[in-house]
């Protein structure tokens, strides 16, 4: 969510920022080689096993479970010198999270960082996924909390292992079974759960359903990083992904009615924003890079 | 039911160790579509070893059981993959726990309970799986406004009546039960018992039954096995063993049952 | 249809210290299509115990229990359960002195579920149950209650109205008209004998001598073993 309380005015995109020389003490991108090795190690079982939970070895790293230690992970056994990193939280580039995790690859790495999604060669996000579409040799790494979609339904670690490995994947139809019985349709709106190459089930993390068809045949690799549950997987580029649904409720992306009030962009995900304590609200854009990238394309020739 | 109708289910020599302890010993039967077989005995005399062996929930010190499989094949339980078992166990099989905490989920709705198995192989109609719910629902006796209750607000007879419908809705050939009627009153006991044996018969079901009761042996079954540490010590046809009884352990099981 | 060769039974009583009890010794008998064969004896002389035998609710510990079913002979005394069980199901009937409650199931369907087990359609079963339990003089507002509640003249005509619905070719009865009083022990004499004409081979134990006289064509005494 945005931090800033005024509307936000059309400013100049921001270029890449310049490499600049890492903190001295800190191996590139913090974590020692061979672990960059191991969890590049899991990272290719994940690719090769779509939507399959990869157990790894994962690291202590210098911020509390919960706020991003496996994508932090990912990001750093996968990124290289020529690299450039982009960094979301709900779709914006500027919020505490974002920003510090940006910080700590720029200190640690030394790599360009940037906000624009079609520069970036990685990206690592917190619960979106950017409008503009990804392309090939772009990497899209996930902050996952709870790796396991059937996890809330079974508790148990041994049943829900036994269930991926026989596909029995009755259950999570219960959930969304239950859902429409108590509220007349399927009420899961993000987290949605998904099926991979018609194979494994899938929690595609606390994204919006909104985001879920972005992951079908997505020209980009998608990989996801679970650091208090150790847990790596991957969907690899142009890769199946079909939301779970109903023959007589079928999954819908539910895109937002009203347009963007700052790009007036339509069909893409929005953020609500209080501009004042009398109910004074305006819908905009969450993905910010997006937006300010409509409004430069409008207001003046992009940089 | 013609004579030459091959079996479905077949124990040969079955048998059970604990290290020195015998869990059951010895124990070879054959059990036909729709017929009904108790398993009396009372606590530690192997009853619910041997239900858990003919299930496959455990493997056999001794012996084997076999399953005639739809395709006609009769197959060793140990030859089939856990795949296949844990798939024969939702479809095929059937299994009414003591405990309904066990065999439900608590926290799911009934409808849900019910639904389970077949979202399990596949179905994928919201609205056509609500209605087989319900058709189930109404023929174990549970109003139809309860179906989007969890079973955790349901009586323990209701429980228990829920597992039979959650059970039933893949009209399995085969239902294992242990002591499903235990701690019901009596008069839900009663109920229960009519309500399974409507559906036994209906729905040509061949059940292994385990027990204590001796009444509930007698209402529900055509053969009985007398138990006891381990063993079976007398078999046969149900009124026979029970008005009958040959062995000195079945015949004092017998004279202890109150006559009402 | 029924052959009995030389049917002999002992119990043994564990909890009375392993004391036996001769029941029969060597008793032969037969019944032919068409024909009723009373037991006559004094109380405790085995006749009861044959009829079960013959059922299969007893053991028989030597000698032969053929009970014909269809074009098969069967032999109680050494036949498997399932036998015995498609034997019950299709060719052989039993009215027994008690009539074993089992809670809820209203009247009419405690006696129309044997003749569906039998193979008849439900409605059928349903239409012959009522025809015979009218034909028994039990009351139509009986029909709907379990009879868990009924006098031991009531019960006894549920009983018998259950034995007789499928129409088994063949019937043991045992004292099925002991708590009845005469028009109804009439009626249930018109019931046999329309049986008897039909083919029904009936074995019964009847201490009544006027029931006796007017439906059995044989009498065969059992004696108590000595």
């Amino acid at each position: 969510m945005s931090e800033s309380s005024a509307p936000r005015v059309a400013a100049a995109r921001e270029a890449p920022s310049p490499s600049a020389p890492r903190a001295p003490g800190y191996n590139f991108a913090y974590l020692d080689e061979q672990t960059k090795r191991m969890i590049r190690r899991a990272i290719l079982k994940a690719i090769a096993i779509p939507g399959y939970q990869t157990p790894f070895a994962s690291r202590e790293m210098p911020m509390p479970y919960g706020w991003g230690t496996g994508g932090v992970q990912v990001t750093a056994a996968v990124l290289g010198e020529d690299d450039v990193l982009k960094v979301i939280d709900q779709g914006s580039d500027d919020t505490t999270n974002a920003v510090s995790i940006r910080k700590f690859f720029e200190r640690t790495a030394g790599v360009r960082t940037t906000t624009r999604t079609d520069e970036a060669t990685i990206i690592q996000t917190r619960h979106r996924i950017p409008e503009a579409p990804l392309k090939e040799g772009q990497i899209i790494v996930f902050q996952v909390p709870i790796p396991e979609p059937l996890r809330f339904l079974e508790p148990r670690e041994t049943e829900t292992r036994k269930m991926h490995a026989l596909e029995e994947y009755g259950l999570m139809h219960v959930k969304l079974y239950e859902d429409i019985s108590r509220h007349g349709h399927i009420a899961t709106t993000y987290a949605y759960p998904v099926r991979v190459d018609d194979r494994y089930l899938m929690d595609p993390s606390p994204t919006p359903k909104f985001d879920n068809p972005k992951m079908n045949h997505s020209p980009a690799l998608q990989l996801f990083g679970a650091g208090r549950e150790k847990r790596i997987y991957a969907v690899p580029p142009y890769t199946e992904v079909v939301s779970l649904d109903f023959e007589d409720h079928p999954f819908s992306a539910d895109a937002p009615n009203e347009p963007c009030a700052l790009c007036g962009a339509r069909g893409v995900y929005l953020d609500e924003i209080l501009l004042d304590d009398k109910g004074g609200r305006m819908f905009a854009c969450s993905d910010t890079d997006f937006c300010e990238s409509n409004r430069a394309a409008t207001t003046e020739p992009r940089s | 039911m013609s004579e030459a109708e091959a079996p479905l289910l077949v124990a040969e020599n079955l048998g059970k160790d604990y290290g020195a302890r015998i869990g059951c010993r010895g124990v070879s039967f054959e059990l036909h579509e729709g017929e009904a077989l108790a398993v009396v005995g009372e606590s530690g005399s192997g009853k619910t070893t041997l239900l858990q062996l003919l299930s496959g929930e455990f493997a056999p010190t001794t012996g084997k059981v076999s399953y005639r499989l739809r395709d006609g094949d009769l197959r060793s339980l140990a030859d089939l993959g856990e795949a296949e078992r844990r798939f024969l166990m939702r479809t095929d099989w059937g299994f009414v726990r003591q405990d309904a905490r066990e065999g439900l989920r608590m926290t799911v709705s009934a409808g849900a309970n019910v639904g389970e198995r077949l979202m399990g192989i596949g179905a994928r109609h919201y609205g056509r799986i609500r209605a087989t719910a319900l058709e189930w629902l109404d023929r174990v006796e549970i109003e139809p406004e309860r179906i989007d209750d969890a079973p955790a607000s349901y009586s323990g007879g209701m429980r228990q009546r829920l597992q039979l419908a959650r059970n039933l809705v893949t009209s399995p050939r085969l239902v294992f039960m242990d002591e499903p009627t235990g701690g019901l009153d009596v008069s839900v006991q009663a109920r229960l018992l009519d309500l399974l044996r409507g559906l036994i018969a209906d729905l040509k079901l061949a059940i292994v039954i385990v027990t204590h009761d001796l009444s509930v042996a007698r209402l529900l079954s055509h053969r009985i096995m007398v138990m006891r540490r381990g063993r079976v010590i007398e078999t046969g046809l149900t009124d026979q063993v029970l008005d009958d009884p040959r062995e000195e352990y079945t015949q004092l099981l017998v004279s202890s049952v109150l006559q009402a | 249809m029924i052959r009995v060769e030389r049917a002999s039974k002992t119990f043994i009583m564990h909890l009375r210290g392993g004391a036996r009890i001769a029941a029969l010794r060597d008793v032969s008998l037969s019944v032919a299509p068409g024909e009723c064969v009373v037991l006559r004896g004094p109380s405790g002389a085995g006749k009861s115990t044959l009829l079960k035998m013959i059922y299969g609710a007893y053991r028989c510990d030597s000698g032969r229990l053929v009970v014909r079913d269809g074009a098969e002979d069967v032999d109680v005394a050494a036949a498997a359960p399932r036998r015995i069980l498609a034997l019950r199901r299709r060719a052989l009937a039993y009215v027994s002195q008690f009539l074993c409650v089992i809670p809820r199931i209203p009247t009419l369907e405690i006696v129309a579920a044997e003749a569906r087990a039998y193979g008849m359609a439900a409605e059928a079963a349903k239409a012959r149950a009522a025809s015979l339990l009218a034909g028994l003089n039990l009351p139509e507002p009986l029909w709907a209650l379990p009879p868990a509640t009924f006098s031991g003249g009531e019960q006894q005509r549920v009983n018998i109205a259950r034995g007789l619905v499928a129409g088994h070719p063949i019937l043991l009865l045992d004292e099925p008209t002991a708590s009845l009083d005469a028009a109804n022990r009439a009626a249930v004499v018109e019931l046999m004998n329309a049986k008897k004409s039909e083919g029904a081979a009936i074995l019964g134990v009847f201490h009544d001598e006027d029931v006796r006289d007017r439906i059995a064509d044989r009498l065969v005494d059992i004696a108590p073993v000595a």
